[in-house]
């Protein structure tokens, strides 16, 4: 268990880099015909002539995406016991078929749950941005990381 | 939103978007592919987790409600069309606030959606759509609420 991080592993400012991740045609489809079947994720011509100008990922699969990232950057390897939350997410630009997005998670504040103290807070920031480096999602949220030694 | 203009939306409505059951194959399809944490995959590592059994990924709980609002979307769109009724374009959406999952969702879970509309702005660069705002409360079957999220969404006006 302790090869796993744990809260005392995290710091404020830390930063962890996420992605790189191909968004695949056939990818955002099967995303969005399994929870999301707007034309805006499905019929490229419709999309094309759009308010969002192009074939685009679902939004909850773009949140999704960066879940993956999250789980493969450090969530895997750590002792993680969920989350209560997301206080924020700007879908700040369409996700189109072709990019590839990467970005970061920045721990904002940590704390020990006051309850619960075998549970540590972590306060976090997460951002995504296509290959050009434009910013095309942002969360504000939580993880909770067990504490090694409570 | 369920096809209605911005116009014929007010503060106060109440909007059922149906329901998603989620059954442990479906649980382990999508963890798999974007949420591999050793509790939504491994009943295992689930039973000695932070929730005692295997739970969904809070973003699978998140989709579930998309398809049902799509899906009442839809349908609502198609009554509207028989009836004679133009249909309101619906538009994307900036993003959300306060999303709290609430409760885990396990396999077997029945999780109803639906929302109550919150406000509604004009937007003055871009006339020919609106921003609703909508507090979105998800309950399973035993009455417990276990996801929420204050939602807004771009819809067309007349």
């Amino acid at each position: 268990m302790n090869a796993l991080l744990h809260y005392e592993d995290f710091s404020e400012g830390q930063v962890f880099e996420l992605g790189p991740y191909a968004v695949k045609r056939e990818e955002v489809f099967s995303f969005a015909r399994e929870f999301d079947p707007q034309a805006f994720h499905l019929d490229e011509e419709f999309a094309n002539t759009s308010v969002l100008k192009g074939l685009s990922a679902s939004g909850w699969h773009t949140c999704a995406m960066l879940m993956r990232m999250m789980c493969d950057a450090y969530l895997c390897r750590s002792a993680g016991m969920g989350s209560k939350g997301v206080d924020e997410v700007n879908w700040i630009k369409p996700v189109y078929v072709g990019e590839t997005l990467s970005g970061r998670t920045t721990v904002i504040s940590k704390r020990v749950s006051a309850k619960r103290p075998e549970m540590g807070i972590l306060i976090c920031r997460w951002e995504l941005f296509n290959q050009r480096g434009e910013k095309k999602i942002e969360q504000t949220g939580v993880n909770f990381i067990r504490v090694r030694k409570p | 939103m369920i096809g209605l203009y911005f116009d014929e939306i007010e503060p106060g409505m109440r909007m059922e978007f149906g329901s998603y059951h989620f059954t442990r194959e479906s649980m382990m399809h999508y963890a798999r592919q974007f949420d591999p944490q050793p509790f939504h995959v491994d009943d295992a590592a689930a039973a000695k987790g932070p929730f005692g059994k295997l739970a969904a990924s809070g973003w699978h709980t998140a989709a579930g409600w998309m398809k049902c609002y799509v899906a009442t979307h839809q349908v609502e769109e198609a009554k509207r069309r028989a009836e004679g009724k133009s249909v309101a374009h619906a538009g994307p959406s900036p993003g959300f606030t306060n999303l709290k999952w609430l409760k885990p969702v396990f396999a077997g879970d029945t999780i109803g959606y639906g929302c109550t509309i919150t406000g509604k702005r004009e937007l003055a660069s871009r006339p020919e759509w609106g921003l609703v705002f909508s507090l979105n409360e998800s309950f399973n079957q035993n009455g417990e609420m276990v996801f929420s999220f204050e939602g807004k969404v771009l819809v067309a006006r007349r």
